[in-house]
């Protein structure tokens, strides 16, 4: 068998597990609601009250166009932070060009950003490391204000805001931050890093369906096949020799 | 102001592997079995389908089958002179809710703890005299040998259609099996699993080391199989998406399909979801429970009475049923006395992480939840820890679940976390790690155990339960000397580099290490240090019974689930030969 015959399309997996309940996920065609075009990374907006310019008339527009909890401010800090942490290169696309901050959005936006899970009664109170977290902030909060405070802590040292520092002081103010160098006003520096760089994680690795991942060029990147996984017939074929079947994502069964 | 509901005559809390067995179990008795179980309903079809099901945020990230802890959770500290604070979000262990519990969602490795694990104290003792337990230790026995427990073993890997090569068959040794292994009267119901590139590294650098390997007993179906109740399995995938998430072949054995369906047969029995026990009502002695107190999704109250109760929740939940309900002495670390609460334990593990060369290809992304290669040369019982300077031991192996990519993504040491050098190395190695690991066992001590928070409460008012607890001493000594052991084989498996670890000391609840809570409500042969007589029936109130982990005096170098299901049998068995037919206590105090 060739590697190519390994691939299960979306009809023949149909046919073999008879998935009735392949919901309908996001449509590439659904028309969401004009929200102008985002502010790339290093693009200043917000400041000059402009009305924003819908999408031009008939252009496919997706559920994942747009952001529903990040202000445009929050957006450029937030692509800035990303193309710092997962740099584009050709290895693979940056954390940005990823769709890691539409993912961030969603996730922060809905339940998980509210706290969903979390155990939030009080009294609170710092504990050790090996407490885990206990600060009475909900991630949205948490990196919300966190945002505030590392661009204002990139203001005071650097005299520029995130987006607008060149990419080895970006790391290097990251790098502060995630080191509990910086003092932050508000959240401490190492829980608002690794809040944000899980969900960096998550959106890079995860499915694409959550928005991030984008064309699954991470998964491509590393060698993840994605789903469905059904390695029955390949597990000895394949020991120690590359893996050639197609990258599939629950997404592409949509 | 609850409301009063006819009475049943056998009550499960918890709706689970052990409540499962229990009520299939029971169903021949013709009496009234009502299963209340915390959480929603769930099925393999519509709840676990492909391609939903291998979502690796929902299930594996987020947790979507395991216990909502914004609702119910513990607190935790290392020591007595801390404060213990909530443990906000999941972690360290991830207990199931829902039908099935973590029955659905575990990785289906199904072991035979050895004989030493049932005799830990006796045989320790035997061979090494009183002075060899460090002071603060409660090594206990089981109060039943492994000879007892045998058949139900065998009743259990027979429901669950466990694959794997039996390395000892009535005494008489087989390569290729475990030959640590206690005797067993029959084969594994299915041949082993077809190993991974890694498995087969480990093998021979195993065999290499003058080690004994063996396929790991997994409840993942190698073949389509029927089970003695008649359900029908299919065979294993090999998705790589098995513990923390459902299994979409039925091949992943889970009571949801087995043996509940064959419960719910009997027209006597009624499973009520989203009904959230409070606690067991005990009436005006103290020595018999009359029901329990539960509430429903509307929070609505219900008192449901009952002659027998079995508290067949998750470990750290029946413990916290007892203490809530006042069933048993809670234990006082300060004098060692008192018996709910007593004996809390983990999982003191270690292992090394391997990269290969960029010929040798893993792909660690094709594998099945009990899928991999162990030896037991380590392992409590089977060589000389005293020389190695500790008591206790571990299973060692290549397991190859999966290598899911938000979650595994192994770089060497001194790789930064992010950036450009991260990003190279995270392409590079995935295709050419593995790792070799030692579930450790943990003993109990005094300092280690549960009891009620004094400060923080769940959503009902409930305080929520308090865990102190640590890696001491011995158990740090033998994460070490067993992670030296995962090293040595990694190298002779040809990897380029071998990076040794250990769970971190002091122990944390913040990175996952293993869902193998055992301990709180043990076991055991004398009232003053065991919650439960041999038959796990609550000394101090006999129309208690108590399933799970927390009968374990302390926590062997195996996954518990094999003894937690073959115990399950054995409780069955004692309640309907004998129990039922007499109700009162089993054994005198």
């Amino acid at each position: 068998m060739s590697g190519e015959d390994h691939r299960v399309d979306r009809r023949g997996f149909l046919k073999v597990v008879g998935a009735t309940g392949a919901a309908a996920g996001v449509s590439a065609t659904s028309t969401a609601m004009a929200q102008g075009s985002p502010p790339a990374a290093g693009e200043h907006a917000g400041h000059d009250h402009a009305m924003p310019t819908p999408a031009s008339a008939g252009a496919a527009r997706s559920a994942l166009d747009g952001f529903v909890f990040f202000n445009p401010d929050e957006v450029s800090f937030v692509k800035a932070a990303l193309d710092t942490l997962v740099p584009p290169d050709p290895t693979g696309p940056g954390g940005s060009e990823a769709g890691c901050a539409t993912y961030m959005d969603r996730q922060l936006g809905g339940a998980f950003g509210r706290g969903a899970r979390l155990y939030m009664q009080g009294p609170f109170a710092e504990g050790t490391p090996q407490q885990g977290y206990q600060l009475p902030l909900a991630p949205a909060d948490l990196i919300r204000i966190g945002i505030a405070d590392v661009d204002a802590y990139a203001m005071a040292t650097r005299k520029k805001g995130l987006r607008d520092l060149d990419a080895t002081t970006r790391a290097a103010v990251l790098t502060e931050v995630e080191q509990g160098k910086a003092q932050l006003a508000h959240v401490p520096g190492p829980v608002w890093f690794n809040q944000f760089l899980a969900l960096t994680m998550e959106g890079y690795f995860g499915d694409p369906i959550y928005g991030g991942n984008k064309d699954k060029a991470a998964w491509k990147m590393i060698g993840f096949p994605g789903v469905p996984a059904m390695y029955v017939n390949m597990i000895e074929e394949f020991r120690n020799k590359p893996y050639t079947g197609e990258t599939q994502s629950i997404q592409d069964f949509a | 102001m609850a409301t009063q509901l006819k009475p049943v005559d056998i009550l499960l809390v918890g709706y689970g592997w052990t409540g499962g067995i229990i009520a299939k179990e029971l169903a021949s008795t013709g009496l009234k079995i009502l299963a209340l179980e915390r959480g929603g309903p769930r099925d393999t079809n519509p709840d676990f389908l492909e391609p939903h099901k291998d979502d690796e945020l929902r299930y594996a990230v987020r947790h979507d089958l395991m216990q909502d802890v914004s609702r119910e959770t513990l607190t935790f500290r290392n020591k007595s002179s801390q404060t213990a604070l909530p443990m906000r979000q999941l972690g360290s262990f991830l207990p199931g809710e829902g039908v099935g519990g973590a029955g659905v969602h575990w990785n289906g490795v199904t072991w035979r703890w050895t004989p030493w694990d049932q005799e830990a104290r006796k045989q320790t003792v035997e061979r090494y005299g009183e002075k060899i337990i460090p002071e603060g230790m409660n090594l206990q026995d089981w109060g039943i040998g492994y000879d007892e427990l045998e058949p139900y073993y065998d009743r259990f890997e027979k429901t669950c259609g466990v694959s794997g090569k039996a390395g000892n068959l009535n005494g008489q040794k087989i390569d290729g099996g475990n030959v640590f292994e206690g005797p067993r009267k029959s084969e594994y119901p299915n041949p082993p699993l077809k190993q991974t590139q890694t498995g087969v590294m480990f093998e021979k650098a195993a065999r290499n080391l003058g080690y004994h390997p063996f396929p790991s007993p997994a409840a993942n179906s190698s073949q389509p199989y029927t089970n003695p109740d008649g359900v029908a399995f299919g065979q294993c995938h090999y998705c790589g998406f098995c513990e923390r998430f459902g299994c979409e072949a039925n091949a992943k054995a889970s009571p949801h399909f087995t043996v509940m369906p064959i419960a719910a047969r009997n027209p006597n029995f009624e499973l009520r979801t989203n009904a959230n026990v409070m606690k067991v009502l005990l009436d005006s002695t103290g020595k018999k429970a009359t029901g329990v107190l539960y509430v429903d999704a509307r929070g609505r109250e219900f008192i449901q009475p009952a002659d027998l109760v079995v508290l067949s929740a998750y470990a750290l939940g029946n413990v916290a049923l007892m203490l809530w309900s006042g069933i048993g002495k809670p234990y006082d670390p300060v004098t060692n006395t008192g018996v709910v609460g007593r004996n809390y334990a983990y999982q003191a593990s270690s292992g090394a992480t391997l990269f290969f060369d960029e010929k040798t290809y893993i792909n660690s992304f094709m594998g099945a939840g009990a899928l991999g290669v162990n030896i037991d040369d380590f392992n409590a019982g089977n060589y000389d820890f005293a020389k190695a300077g500790y008591i206790g031991g571990g299973g060692i192996g290549a397991s190859t679940s999966g290598g899911r990519p938000i979650q595994s993504r192994p770089v060497p040491a001194g790789t930064p976390r992010w950036g450009l050098e991260w990003k190279k190395a995270t392409a590079a190695n995935y295709p050419h790690a593995a790792g070799v690991s030692n579930q450790g066992s943990n003993m109990a001590y005094r300092s280690n155990y549960l009891d009620l928070d004094p400060t923080y409460r769940d959503i009902y008012g409930r305080p929520l339960m308090r865990m102190t607890f640590d890696f001491l001493d011995n158990e740090q000594k033998q994460m070490k000397a067993l992670a030296d052991v995962c090293a040595a084989i990694g190298k002779e498996m040809g990897a380029r580099k071998v990076e040794a670890r250990t769970n971190p000391v002091p122990y944390s609840i913040v990175p996952y290490q293993s869902t193998h809570n055992t301990g709180g409500a043990v076991m055991g042969t004398d009232p003053r240090t065991s919650a439960l007589n041999r038959y796990c029936q609550v000394w101090d109130v006999p129309n208690v019974f108590v399933t799970g982990a927390c009968v374990f005096p302390q926590n062997a170098g195996k996954n518990p689930t094999g003894p937690v299901g073959a115990l399950a049998y054995w409780i069955a068995d004692a309640l309907k030969n004998q129990y039922l037919k007499n109700p009162g206590a089993l054994v005198r105090a």
